[in-house]
């Protein structure tokens, strides 16, 4: 019998991981053995100090990436250049999404039950809906943010897809988990799940035809392949269509964009916050790493197609916006129009169109969770006032909230000295730059569209008396109001003074096949 | 000098900001300080003329966009920024006097001052994303005066106003994005110095330009937003409106339109040229049969900028000289008509002109200065719209050929139909039996007529000498340059 050669592992490139692996682990095990009344405090602290802690190995790593130190893990794992910064934005994104998890001076116990599959209105949901909170969310969610990490790393289709799934488990789960409207939060749980397996199972299939073509599932040999086979692409192209189809969905591209709006309007607010900024930028990362790196010779294949989806996308979602009432649906509608605008950097296909994508992702992410910061604010005696003719004359009642809102809704407009308008100029400038200007036309027309819900909206709040049934705005907590002071200043920051993050966002963009 | 450019984008917003966070009445003087101030930082500018770019600062901003901080100032900018800065001062000083319902003055400055930072902003910038953003700051303070401040259907006309503008402006994106991927370089000076685009781009460019363009200035078919706008903004926001912001429109597509897309421009003006000749007639019939002050005003506009694009049009130095004046003219003479319709409107309570008539007998100063912005209006020599409109005429007859020549035949005859509408209005308004709405009308107050004095003092002294006024030579110059005429 052959001796069992085992692969080189780099732990310190793994480290950002582990951490977060292990905390996630210790969280578990704190459940168990902790009191209940502190729990939330240690559950907080622990998760805060795990993502801080994996965030200084970013940080440190950052400098010494090298074409022989990239991979390990017997190349399971490429930690480039781009890997780092993708990993160093989802913790910096996942760090403030996770402040809004901790609030519990907006509702006694915050916004989490423990039990996600309890019976809608059975003896035991009403017990818990006044329990005191539940903590379970924070190791869920570190085990997400380990998975997203290992997602935008992953140097192999299989690697890719296993940490697809460690990252959507706990995100099904924690969409079930809603304090109120408990039967919408269970329904959008299950829709997420049972159409997110379905992606999977694409995703897999579509690995499964590519190994077939390629003979391996890594991206080089992938690469390889594409490059020099003399083999039909047909296998190629089946397989890519269907491993593309399982990572649209994850980034809400249309026509796989359907769970969207009912998965963003039943999950609770600070999840909502975490999937639109975090899963978007994971999806994006491992999307950029499987197109610019495995398939990059299959480039005359996929643009085309692709661009109709972005195109597709950024009509679906624009017009459908438009029509919405809620304010968490049109959220989720305007982030499916973004993943459209995503597409348009990403098929730009240069050095710019990978950095202007990062930059979009990272400014994008601080805005989105800003602004569902805000939405949690805005409640009445049956938790949060969505309803967009409940905002109206906000901007009377609490004109300083209002105000930011507005500001936030002008970023998502792309209206400049916002870092909207300055992701927007990016995304639009390389894919000029790469000759596919007819979807930057399409980007401008729905632009237009999308400005008018969102003008809609900041009308209704500053222009309209405000009603017997406009909510008062809840005086946020600590965490609430660093989240938005966080999300507002990097919008304004970004917008004014892009310089810094376009440059390391520049630097970050190569990768190590 | 180079701090000075600086200033006068710093100073109004500084104020801006101070006069938010101060109490009302207090916030209304900070904001006549800061455009006084501001004003005081740019009429030196004009002080020291040397050939090219008077003054110039360059500082990087963005590199990764190609965004530089870089304004500069010449003659066909200078009398542009002049007369932002005059009337931002006169609206400052009238909204202190007179904020209408829901008060707030401080906030209306406030507003004000930005507008004007964003409006010196789009003169200034000698950087294409610069004047962009410029370009697209104006925007919003715009709506939220129509839309806060406005009339009976702000609401609606805010919008509409927001949603068009906006429209232009994510067209003007594109454009801009186009030229700087391509040219590698935003500098409007390099770029109008030796164009590196393309024909073919440069045509589609050039119309995704104009259309931008056309809608601020607004050109006929696009200038729908326009009336509603005017009708329903307050006094001060039609003021500026009409004044300056309409003039971001025709001066972008002069510096922009023409210099960095000159053969583009070159291929479409024929075009323009037809839609600007249709603008002047449609205009004028509309406006004959308005029955509205503010809104028969507001389509005068349209008919205004009609001429101000064919001179542009044209390609000729005399017809882009005359639109630099005629853009000048409009602007006093609008800026003044508005005032007045908008004092008219707050002693009648209504600017419906059946139920006006009578002015002159009980307010025969208020009717004698409407009357003078009217006939100046309507391009009677001696006062100052008549150069702008009599030599759009002109260069469109020398340009030769028969569209050009029909089409200055045509403009002529819409310069008649302007005479008819805007007696039609003096008639209304000032002559015939005293209407009831202004049986109590009074006379003009002190700070309306100072708020008044420099604008109909302009009117005439344009009139007579626009060469004090404005730098014939910068236009001949752009001209030649870009287009080599």
């Amino acid at each position: 019998m052959p001796e069992l050669k085992l692969p080189d592992i780099d732990y310190a490139a793994l480290l950002p991981m582990l951490i977060l692996f292990g905390a996630a682990c210790v969280g578990v095990l704190i459940e168990g053995f902790v009191p209940r009344s502190v729990r939330n405090m240690v559950q907080l602290v622990l998760s805060l100090a795990a993502m801080v802690a994996a965030l200084v190995f970013v940080i440190r790593r950052a400098g010494e990436v090298t074409a022989e130190n990239a991979a390990t893990i017997g190349g399971a794992i490429m930690i480039d250049n781009m890997g780092l910064f993708m990993e160093g934005a989802l913790l910096v994104l996942g760090l403030v999404s996770l402040l809004l998890f901790g609030e519990r001076t907006l509702e006694r116990g915050g916004a989490f039950v423990p039990h996600a599959a309890v019976t809608v209105g059975s003896e035991r949901d009403r017990e818990q809906a006044v329990d005191s909170g539940a903590t379970e969310v924070y190791p869920l969610a570190l085990f997400s943010l380990g998975g997203m990490l290992m997602f935008v790393t992953a140097n192999d289709l299989l690697t890719m897809f296993v940490a697809l799934e460690v990252f959507s488990l706990p995100l099904y789960l924690m969409c079930a988990l809603a304090r109120r409207k408990r039967l919408l939060s269970q329904e959008s749980a299950l829709k997420y799940f049972l159409l997110g397996a379905y992606a999977s199972a694409f995703f897999l299939f579509g690995v499964a035809m590519i190994y077939g073509f390629a003979k391996g599932v890594d991206f080089r040999a992938i690469h390889e392949a594409v490059r020099g086979s003399e083999t039909s692409p047909t296998l190629l192209l089946i397989g890519l269509a269907l491993v593309a189809i399982g990572l649209l969905f994850k980034i809400a591209a249309a026509p796989f964009h359907v769970w969207t709006p009912d998965v963003y309007q039943g999950a609770p607010t600070p999840v909502t916050a975490f999937m639109a900024a975090c899963t978007k930028a994971a999806a994006f990362g491992a999307l950029l790493r499987v197109l610019y790196v495995g398939f990059d010779g299959a480039k005359w294949h996929f643009t085309p197609v692709l661009g109709a989806v972005a195109v597709l996308t950024m009509l679906v979602g624009a017009v459908l916006a438009v029509t919405q009432t809620d304010l968490k649906r049109l959220l989720a509608y305007s982030s499916v129009a973004n993943a459209g605008y995503l597409m348009v950097g990403l098929l730009g296909g240069n050095k710019d169109g990978l950095s202007s994508t990062l930059f979009y992702l990272v400014a994008y992410g601080f805005t989105v969770i800003a602004a569902f910061a805000l939405v949690s604010l805005v409640r009445d005696a049956d938790g949060e006032a969505t309803h967009l003719s409940r905002w109206a004359g906000l901007g009377r009642r609490s004109p300083l909230f209002a105000g930011i809102f507005t500001f936030l809704l002008l970023a998502f407009a792309g209206i400049p000295l916002t870092s909207g308008f300055m992701a927007k100029f990016g995304v639009f400038g390389a894919a000029i730059a790469g000759d596919q200007t007819w979807l930057v036309i399409f980007g401008v027309l729905t632009s237009i569209v999308l400005a008018f819900p969102y003008l809609r909206v900041v009308v209704m709040m500053w222009l309209s008396e405000p009603g017997e049934t406009t909510p008062s705005v809840s005086i946020p907590g600590v965490l609430t109001s660093a989240v938005l002071g966080i999300g507002t200043v990097a919008t304004l920051l970004l917008g004014v003074l892009p310089g810094p993050l376009l440059e390391l966002a520049d630097q970050a963009s190569s990768f190590i096949r | 000098m180079v701090d000075l450019l600086l200033w006068t984008l710093a100073l109004p917003l500084v104020g801006a900001v101070i006069a938010l966070v101060v109490p009302d009445a207090p916030g209304r003087i900070v904001s006549v300080v800061a455009s006084v101030l501001t004003l005081v930082a740019v009429v030196p500018l004009g002080f020291d003329r040397p050939a090219g770019m008077w003054h110039e600062l360059d500082i990087p901003w963005v590199p990764a966009f190609h965004l530089r901080l870089h304004l500069g100032v010449d003659g066909i900018s200078y009398p542009l920024v002049v007369l932002t800065a005059l009337l931002t001062v006169l609206c400052c000083a009238y909204s202190v006097w007179h904020t209408p319902a829901p008060g707030r003055g401080n906030v209306l400055g406030a507003l004000l001052l930005v507008i004007e930072a964003g409006i010196l902003g789009t003169f200034l910038a000698q950087d294409l994303v610069l004047f962009f953003i410029a370009f697209e700051v104006v925007l919003l303070p715009m709506a939220a005066v129509i839309a806060v401040w406005g009339g009976e259907g702000r609401r609606r006309a805010a919008l509409k106003f927001a949603l068009y503008t906006l429209a232009g402006s994510v067209l003007l994106l594109v454009g801009v994005v186009v030229v700087v991927v391509q040219a590698d370089t935003a500098d409007m000076v390099k770029l109008t110095e030796s164009p590196t685009l393309p024909a073919t781009t440069q045509l589609w460019v050039f119309a995704l330009f104009a259309l931008a363009f056309a809608i601020k200035s607004p050109l006929w078919p696009l200038h729908t937003w326009l009336p509603d706008a005017h009708t329903e903004a307050p006094t001060v926001g039609s003021v500026i409106l009409a004044g300056v912001l309409l003039k971001m429109g025709t001066y972008g597509l002069i510096r922009v339109g023409i210099g960095v897309t000159p053969e583009g421009f070159a291929k479409a003006a024929p075009v323009l040229g037809v839609l600007a000749v249709a603008a002047i007639v449609v205009g004028s019939l509309v406006c004959l049969v308005q029955t509205e002050l503010k809104r028969l005003i507001a389509y005068s506009s349209v008919g205004h900028m009609g001429f101000v694009l064919l001179g542009i049009a044209t390609g000729s130095a005399v017809g882009l000289q005359a639109a630099l004046i005629g853009n000048i003219a409009h602007g006093v003479l609008t800026g003044l008509l508005f005032f007045v319709a908008g004092a008219i409107k707050d002693r009648a309570h209504t600017g419906q002109l059946a139920e006006l008539g009578g002015l002159r007998e009980r307010a025969p100063w208020l009717a004698g200065i409407l009357g003078v912005a009217a006939l100046g209006s309507l391009g009677l020599p001696g006062l100052a719209g008549f150069w702008g409109e009599a030599f759009a005429v002109v260069a469109a007859y020398q340009r030769g050929g028969l569209l050009w020549t029909v089409l200055a035949i045509v403009a002529a005859v819409g310069a008649a139909l302007t005479a008819a509408y805007l007696l039609r209005m003096l008639r209304r308004v000032s002559h015939g039996p005293v209407a009831p709405a202004l049986a109590a009308a009074g006379e003009v107050r002190w700070p309306e007529a100072v708020a008044w004095a420099p604008l109909i003092l302009l009117a005439f002294v344009l009139g007579v000498v626009p060469v004090l006024v404005v730098d014939l030579a910068a236009g001949a110059a752009l001209i030649s340059g870009a287009l080599g005429r």
